[in-house]
């Protein structure tokens, strides 16, 4: 067994024994953020598109799931297979006109286009607008494993978190995810090589989408609602910021900013107000300037640094396109 | 003469001036993305914070200090673009090694910071700003009736941007300007302070966003909210535009206000979505942007 299987079952075993110790609501509230932002590190960390607008999928995810199971009276299952497939449709439109440019543009029509989602869902009639979805029954799942049981259900969001986690962990080391690296190190060496670069792009872009679908209904299906907070932008700055603070490109950073920010949230919300809004700018502002890496990244660099002592396999830390030297386009504005 | 395909003229020419007011705003806002890209590279999300910071400005000194609407005009860009500058040297200037994105997420930071901090200052409530006296009341123009303060809005800044754009493209200040963006290492070479001037361009495209915070003051209401609302809508409009040109910049603000008003008359429903609809259409058609360059 390597140290890496011995550390993924330690983590597992925690997170099954975690509801006797603490507050499961919040620990299944931290592995939907954390499933979401590992979904969106598949795209910023390990293709190099940074994407402003994943809560689009999230929270259409969460509206489809959230109408499916109310108004239509569809099961758990059904409810999240469909919540799943609006999201990586949407996510195929969306990818498929973003990859069309590159770099800041990209992150501004991913964004522009999750305002047009939101504005989408504040006027049509399915979700109701400023109220949101209410009272999504959680009903049971397969028809055999009654959701409202409080322990049942969190162990269905630990099993789908644990599926949708493997999902990404085996994209990033297959082929395909060695291809995405070399699109993001150097896109145009790629094209050279002879990969579809475009192609990949949008793979990974749906990819990314369904998985944050999946987190979004997740979401609906464990809290009963799905509000416009889901589809608002500050719900993509957030998930921005959970991957930047674990670290960009690394395999458990998300997880770990999740758990930061979705704790921090939970614990400042009631206390400090608006404040909490300053608060997560700073986070946001400290971590580019001076910690870059994030956690995860910060600590991996650090055991590197001592003498070999036989890590596996380091993960990635070049954050987004750090290393790459793409030659100034002179001129880009004026 | 008095409806075209069933609308009253009178509401058509009404949101067709409303248009080109949020035009103006568009165009302003976008120029100063334009300026501050070109230079430093980076996408300023803190625009919309810098835009609502100018009109918060001008509400306070009315309130607090009891200055009026035409020292406001003058001041709260002054202002604000000093505090932009404060911007530039404590945050940005550690940035223009790394990638693009690290601006766009630190801005984000900052503009979360601004908002959040004029939230708990002021609520979310809009605040009301009058309209100046010389320029309350509406003129009679025989086909319609003309709100004064909203055709000054449109002159004051079409008069801005095309000042702009003339000290950009026709003076020595613009010639180094231009070269700066060009390649900043040689004209650096030639003895021009190029910081510096990084600097004065960032505290520029943030005087113009608290220009425009003013002028938009009298019109909606203040409120911590308004920039984050409209900086979305100005970066789909840089992207239809790219960001290649200032005329245009300009052109494609206006432009786009126009038809979004003119959306607000024949399908009021699209209103809200309708500029990230031709973004959609003019991504598929012209991948670069109408004025850009494809790199």
């Amino acid at each position: 067994m390597t140290r890496t299987r011995i550390g993924f079952l330690v983590a597992l075993a925690l997170l099954l024994a975690a509801p006797y110790f603490v507050y499961p609501v919040l620990v299944m509230k931290v592995l939907c953020f954390a499933l979401f932002a590992c979904a969106f590190n598949l795209l910023l960390g390990f293709t190099g598109l940074l994407s402003f607008g994943h809560a689009a999928f999230f929270g259409m995810a969460a509206y489809v799931t959230g109408y499916a199971m109310t108004r239509l009276s569809l099961t758990p299952e059904v409810g999240l297979a469909l919540g799943v497939l609006a999201a990586a449709a949407l996510g195929g439109v969306f990818g498929g006109l973003a990859i069309r440019r590159q770099g800041i543009y990209f992150a501004m029509i991913t964004l522009a286009l999750a305002q047009m989602v939101y504005f989408f869902c504040l006027q049509a009639p399915f979700t109701g607008g400023e109220d949101g979805l209410q009272g999504v029954p959680r009903g049971a799942l397969f028809g055999l494993l009654d959701l409202r049981d409080d322990k049942v259900i969190y162990y269905v969001v630990v099993a789908i978190f644990v599926a949708g986690f493997s999902v990404i962990y085996r994209t990033i080391h297959s082929p395909f995810g060695q291809v995405l690296k070399a699109i993001r190190e150097n896109e145009p060496r790629a094209l050279s090589l002879g990969y579809d670069v475009n192609r990949y792009k949008l793979l990974a872009f749906v990819l990314s989408a369904s998985l944050a679908g999946l987190a979004g209904a997740t979401k609906t299906l464990m809290l009963g609602f799905a509000t416009l907070t889901d589809v608002h932008w500050a719900t993509s700055g957030e998930v921005v910021l959970m991957t930047l603070v674990g670290g960009v490109g690394t395999v458990l950073g998300p997880i770990v900013g999740a758990i930061g920010i979705v704790v921090l949230q939970n614990e400042l919300a009631d206390k400090v107000g608006p404040w909490v809004t300053v608060i997560m700018g700073a986070i946001f502002v400290v971590n580019v300037l001076a910690f870059r890496r994030g956690i995860v990244g910060e600590i991996a660099a650090r055991l590197r640094k001592q003498p070999p002592r036989s890590i596996p396999e380091p993960p990635v830390l070049a954050p987004a396109s750090d290393a790459t030297v793409t030659p100034e386009t002179p001129g880009s504005a004026l | 003469m008095t409806e075209i395909l069933g609308i009253p003229i009178q509401a058509l020419l009404g949101q067709l001036l409303l248009g080109l007011v949020n035009g103006s705003f568009y165009a302003m806002l976008s120029l100063g993305l334009a300026i501050i890209f070109g230079l430093l590279n980076i996408i300023n999300f803190a625009h919309g914070a810098l835009y609502m910071m100018g009109a918060y400005a001008a509400w306070l000194s009315l309130t607090y200090f009891n200055v009026g609407y035409w020292p406001s005009l003058i001041l709260a860009p002054v202002v604000i673009g000093a505090f932009g500058m404060l911007i530039e040297r404590g945050f940005l200037q550690w940035l223009y090694k790394l990638d693009h994105l690290y601006g766009l997420l630190l801005t984000f930071g900052i503009a979360l910071m601004l908002e959040g901090t004029f939230r708990y200052f002021f609520g979310v409530s809009g605040q009301p700003y009058p309209v100046p006296e010389q320029l309350s009341g509406a003129t009679n123009l025989g086909f319609m009736i003309l709100p004064n303060y909203r055709a000054w809005v449109v002159a004051a800044s079409l008069t801005v941007c095309v000042a702009t754009w003339f000290v950009i493209e026709r003076t020595r200040l613009g010639a180094y300007l231009r070269a700066a963006t060009e390649n900043p290492k040689l004209v650096q070479a030639f003895g021009i302070n190029v910081p510096l001037m990084v600097t004065l361009t960032y505290g520029f495209g943030a005087a113009l966003a608290a220009f425009s915070g003013v002028l938009a003051a009298p019109i909606i209401q203040v409120n911590p909210l308004m920039g984050s609302n409209l900086i979305v809508i100005v970066f789909a409009v840089v992207v239809i535009g790219g960001m290649g040109s200032i005329l245009g910049s300009i052109a494609t603000g206006l432009g786009l206000g126009v038809i979004e008003g003119l959306t607000k008359v024949f399908y009021p429903e699209a209103s809200s979505t309708v500029i990230f609809v031709i973004m959609v259409i003019v991504l598929l058609v012209r991948p670069a942007g109408l004025f850009g360059r494809e790199k």
